[in-house]
């Protein structure tokens, strides 16, 4: 029970402690809200739109998952690819390196051009670009790194490759690719947020970004900020978890 | 003429391909283990120890001569093999019981999940790890995690063991102490084994016969039969007859290191 209380009470205590600092910044500085709202200021925006917020909170939520789903399925893909086949790995690391060294920024207005009007593609696929590339790299140096000895317990049986991919390569690169998955998710959420806050007419939280901007609400501006911290806090959490599930093995007892 | 060898090694050539050149390691090497004996292969680090026992487990197919199991010629991995490694090589994901039940799910498939608890169970008992089967093995020493490797090798009572320096790594006395556990696990099933090691204490404790290959390319430079008795206390190794096979093998291991010659050795 006190590990409990210890475990959501100290990053708690640490996000009220972090609020004040705040509060106390912008006023003793008296800066005015288009200079920088307060967290005072910001439970009223909250209220105001609570009704946007949720709405929109759904909208950058279910498209980051999306984007998300589909970075696991194909950067897995691709990972398992690169990872068992050398000539593989060789061919497409500097694809995939360049094509990840493309700033995001950049191909936001090409996608909203290629695809006008397919608001939810458009933001799915960036979530997806943005973000499968650690997986991709984490699966395929998970399975190209196992050590010859593992496989060979099982070869040594006859077992097949599939066998050998399922009961050993599998769960030994489970680390890996949780640790990839946590950089992924907010990767994906940035992607979201970038095509929501371009694209005109949008929908979800980056769309209401740009609608404080454009009518001035400062506070509602700042309120976004914080509702989009929050998803990704949740669904950073949602990813530990599971690797709590599938991957605690991996955790040393401390000490 | 009787039945031919369990292990039969054929003159069997064999060099990897490296970045510099082909690098030979076995040349024209053979061996021959009876079923049911117990032999042990000391030589040189490096060369080609390691390779031998991938050669007979068909994880390699050697670039000359022949392996052959059972009289059946080795081209592929089989399921009657048991291996065992210096590293104990267990799945961290897995607990000690589930690590050893491993080659089961493979081999035996449609055995019953009770009966391969059981099995796993009777091994762990008798290496004296009863009460750890719901562990995982970072929570083992590292003599513990190798007791596990050894059961799983044996699990799926395979009926050639192979073993590539298992006790390598380990202090003197749980050495010892599994030194004592082969000859029980040998006592209560039967195997033929081919034991890798760089002890000569322990091949003479454990093994019928002796093979000291000559350094790299390795071929068979000396055999040793081991008369002693097949049940061995350890205060064997004190015997006249034993210390004169421990000064024999440690000079052929000198000559495969190329530091005497073999008429020092007469002498
Ligand atoms: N996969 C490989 N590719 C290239 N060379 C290898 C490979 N495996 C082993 N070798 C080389 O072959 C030689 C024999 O290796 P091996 O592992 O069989 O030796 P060993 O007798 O088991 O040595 P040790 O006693 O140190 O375990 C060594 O020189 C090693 O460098
Ligand atoms: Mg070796």
């Amino acid at each position: 029970m006190n590990s409990t209380l210890y475990k959501v009470g100290v990053p708690l205590a640490a996000a009220i402690l972090f609020l004040l600092f705040w509060e106390w910044l912008v006023w003793v500085n008296g800066w005015p809200n288009y200079k920088m709202a307060s967290p005072s200021d910001l439970v009223p925006a909250f209220w105001k739109y609570r009704l946007l917020f949720i709405e929109n909170g759904w909208q950058t939520l279910w498209r980051t998952v999306v984007g998300l789903l589909l970075a696991v399925i194909a950067g897995t893909a691709l990972g398992m690819v690169m990872g068992f086949s050398k000539l593989m790995r060789d061919a497409l690391y500097p694809l995939l390196v360049g094509f990840n060294a493309i700033p995001k920024a950049t191909v936001v207005p090409i996608l909203a051009l290629m695809f006008v009007g397919e608001h939810n593609l458009n933001t799915i696929l960036i979530a997806f670009m943005i973000s499968f590339f650690p997986i991709a790299v984490s699966v395929s140096i998970g399975l190209s790194t196992l050590e010859p000895e593992y496989r060979d317990i099982l070869r040594s049986l006859g077992a097949s490759r599939v066998t050998i991919f399922w009961k050993i390569a599998l769960p030994k690169t489970l680390p890996e690719f949780f640790g990839a998955l946590k950089v992924a998710v907010t990767l994906a959420f940035i992607g979201t947020n970038l095509m929501e806050i371009v694209s005109p007419h949008g929908r979800g939280l980056g769309s209401l970004f740009d609608s404080g901007k454009i009518s001035a609400d400062y506070p509602l501006m700042f309120a976004v900020l914080l509702a989009l911290a929050f998803l990704g806090i949740v669904l950073y959490y949602i990813v530990v978890l599971l690797e709590k599930i599938f991957a605690g093995w991996a955790e040393r007892a401390p000490g | 003429m009787t039945e031919p060898a369990l292990i039969e090694i054929k003159g069997v050539t064999h060099a990897y391909q490296t970045a510099t050149g082909p690098l030979p390691v076995l040349d024209n090497l053979n061996v021959s283990v009876p079923e049911g004996t117990f032999t042990a292969v000391v030589g040189p680090s490096g060369c080609g120890k390691s390779t031998l026992t991938k050669l007979i487990a068909g994880l390699l197919r050697p670039d000359r001569g022949e392996v052959w199991l059972h009289g059946e010629r080795v081209k592929s991995p089989r399921k009657t093999v048991g291996m065992a490694f210096q590293n104990p090589v267990l799945l961290e994901w897995r607990t000690i019981l589930d690590n050893v039940i491993l080659p089961l799910e493979i081999v035996a498939p449609r055995m019953p999940k009770k009966d391969r608890i059981k099995r796993a169970e009777e091994l762990l008992a008798l290496v004296g790890l009863e009460g750890f089967e719901d562990k995982r093995p970072s929570e083992l020493s590292g003599g513990m995690r190798q007791r596990a490797s050894l059961c799983r090798s044996l699990v799926h009572k395979p009926d050639v063991l192979i073993l590539d320096e298992p006790f390598g790594a380990l202090d003197a006395f749980t050495r010892e102490d599994l030194w004592q556990t082969m000859h029980e696990l040998r006592r209560q099933e039967p195997f033929t084994s081919l034991l890798i090691t760089h002890d000569l204490r322990e091949s003479v404790y454990l093994a019928d016969e002796v093979i000291v290959l000559s350094g790299r390319p390795a071929t068979t430079q000396f055999v040793l039969d081991v008369d002693l008795p097949g049940e061995r206390a350890l205060d064997v190794l004190y015997q006249p007859k034993a210390v004169d096979y421990l000064a024999t093998l440690r000079h052929q291991i000198q000559i495969a290191q190329g530091r005497a010659t073999q008429e020092e050795a007469a002498q």
